[in-house]
């Protein structure tokens, strides 16, 4: 392989990364903060962009349509949560639901299945074209600058007592029901926020890569697991601090991108194969504690750490 | 302060596994009274707690506490008058949060929770002193994960949550039988001081016999989904193990109250 290409598309790959790190923390809140794993976000992952990029078409300023692709996330989320708490239906069943629900809805939002968007007609906050540029409209920058805006917010509210309590509904709901917590209210609040990140990076993607697309979500709750994995495999021992924690997401996801930019640029695999690669990796890290509990359990080590 | 009139609770309706629990329960428990409720296995002791704190909802009768009729309140919003202590240690605290995070959660209940720190500074040095009551050195460790603490800790911690609003009613639900005798036995201290210093109203529903006639100014036993013994006063003051099995044999008109059954 050629290795000034490789460093050439390194700018390109991290950019990826950050964008998708947001998404990223979108899956924290819900897989590690809610204890939920949330199927919505493959759906979400283009409900936001497709809503930006026809926002921004019916000549809306960028921060609007932005705004409005957020707020989609959010009713996505909502829809999850109503099916989940209100209906009853199991959690990943839920996010099935909706995710399936909103193929047609991204369809009907698009009117096709592919829409693109002109970089060049059209006043966009970043764009692939840029990524070499050094100026404020590189895409590292941006999208830099709004992951730490992102990680700011978020590290505030979770320390708010309504995001507390939204901790404490992942931790132990029979707990904090019994202090006076509406667990059901706590879990569809946070399956909005989760999925407003989400579609907060859809609609960052869709601007990079130029257009949005009804599978551009595919998968995307693995690739979200893959980079929470990988950032806490890597850094959990060192991060301690929540802000940490979600920054060691978006830095899971940027090497996620980066190593799959190595792998394509190795001519070793092809980017189709990077489905399966990465549903393996994520199943292989899954499955460690569970062998770890299973079979390297030491008998009276928990004894001896916890003589009341 | 509390009372139960009248409930009815059905498991499982119409299959196999079909188990009634409660059997038309009443209950009044007047405000300061501290009960001690036993029962064999499947007496229905812990289906009535859970009936109170509003975990299901029961099939008939009606829960009222302090004057509200609370029959049709949702858990969370029950939660507002009681404090509850679980059997399961692991239960009654979140794992993944800081002891003072925990307790700034329990300090909130009953009020709304807004967009407020979670916690605040002055929080902190008050959760500091309390936890230095217990003497267990977790004024030391406000900042450890709940996780890392043991059995006992944990218990200790819930019961201190459960009543840091004082609430109308403390609910403790066999919460010394996970615990080793010595802690459990601590643990029972613990609760004896904090009731009576707060004089509040108390169900404890314990495996264990002795405790039960040695706390509370009231004995209350359950068996198949009713209450068949209430004593207190003076009668309760002179109890002994062998009268309440004589009681029990008496009542549930068979001799399966033996130790084995009773003291678990």
């Amino acid at each position: 392989m050629n290795p000034v290409a490789l460093l050439n598309a390194m700018p390109g790959a991290i950019s990826q990364g950050l964008i998708w790190g947001i998404m990223a923390i979108g899956v924290y809140i819900t897989y590690k903060i809610l204890d939920v794993a949330d199927l919505t976000v493959d759906g979400t992952m283009c409900l936001g962009g497709a809503v930006f990029i026809m926002a921004t078409m019916a000549g809306m300023p960028a921060a609007v349509a932005l705004l409005l692709a957020f707020v989609s996330g959010l009713l996505a989320g909502l829809a999850t949560g109503v099916f989940h708490t209100v209906c009853g239906i199991p959690a990943i069943l839920s996010g099935i639901l909706t995710q399936l629900a909103l193929y047609s809805v991204n369809l009907r939002v698009m009117g096709k299945s592919n829409q693109p968007i002109n970089a060049s007609n059209y006043d966009l906050m970043v764009s692939s074209r840029n990524v070499k540029n050094l100026a404020l409209n590189n895409p590292l920058f941006v999208v830099g600058v709004t992951v730490i805006l992102v990680i700011v917010i978020l590290y505030w509210f979770f320390g708010t007592e309504l995001g507390s309590s939204l901790r404490a509904t992942g931790s132990n709901s029979a707990m904090a029901r019994a202090q006076g917590i509406n667990t059901n209210f706590t879990t569809v609040l946070g399956l909005m926020l989760s999925n407003g990140m989400v579609a907060l990076s859809s609609a960052l993607l869709a601007q990079y890569q130029g257009f949005a697309d009804v599978s551009m979500g595919r998968g995307a709750i693995v690739i979200g697991l893959a980079a929470v994995i990988i950032g806490e495999v890597l850094l959990g021992r060192v991060f301690r601090n929540f802000a940490l924690k979600l920054l060691s997401v978006v830095i899971g996801s940027i090497i996620y991108y980066v190593v799959y930019q190595l792998v394509i640029g190795s001519k070793l695999l092809s980017g189709d194969d990077m489905k399966l690669v990465t549903a393996l990796i994520v199943a292989l890290f899954l499955a460690v504690p569970y062998w770890k509990g299973k079979y390297f359990n030491k008998p009276g080590k928990k004894e001896v750490a916890r003589n009341a | 302060m509390l009372e139960v009139k009248g409930v009815w609770k059905t498991f499982n309706a119409g299959t196999v596994n079909e188990k009634t629990a409660l059997r038309g329960v009443d209950l009044t428990l007047n405000d300061g009274d501290f009960v001690t409720v036993i029962g064999g296995n499947g007496a229905g002791k812990s289906t009535l707690l859970n009936a109170v704190a509003g975990v299901w909802p029961v099939d008939q009768g009606t829960i009222t506490i302090d004057g509200t009729d609370v029959t049709k309140l949702s858990e969370h919003k029950r939660a507002k008058y009681i404090g509850r202590v679980f059997q399961d240690p692991m239960m009654g605290t979140a794992a993944s949060m800081q002891i003072d995070e925990n307790l700034a959660l329990a300090a909130r209940r009953g009020k709304g929770r807004g967009l407020r720190a979670g916690i605040a500074a002055a929080e902190r040095r008050s959760y500091r002193e309390l936890l230095a009551t217990l003497d267990l050195g977790l004024e030391e460790r406000l900042t450890s994960k709940v996780g890392l603490l043991s059995g006992g800790q944990r218990q200790a911690l819930t019961l201190l949550m459960a009543t840091l609003q004082k609430p109308k009613l403390l609910l403790l639900d066999e919460h010394t039988a996970a615990l080793d005798p010595k802690t459990a036995a601590k643990v029972l201290e613990t609760t004896e001081k904090i009731v009576s210093a707060d004089r509040l109203t108390t169900l404890m529903i314990t495996h264990n016999m002795r405790d039960a006639i040695a706390h509370g100014n009231r004995l209350v036993m359950m068996y198949d989904g009713r209450v068949v013994i209430d004593v207190s006063g003076e009668e309760k003051r002179k109890l002994t193990v062998e009268e309440l099995l004589a009681k029990f044999s008496q009542v549930s008109g068979s001799d399966e109250a033996d130790d084995k059954l009773l003291l678990g």
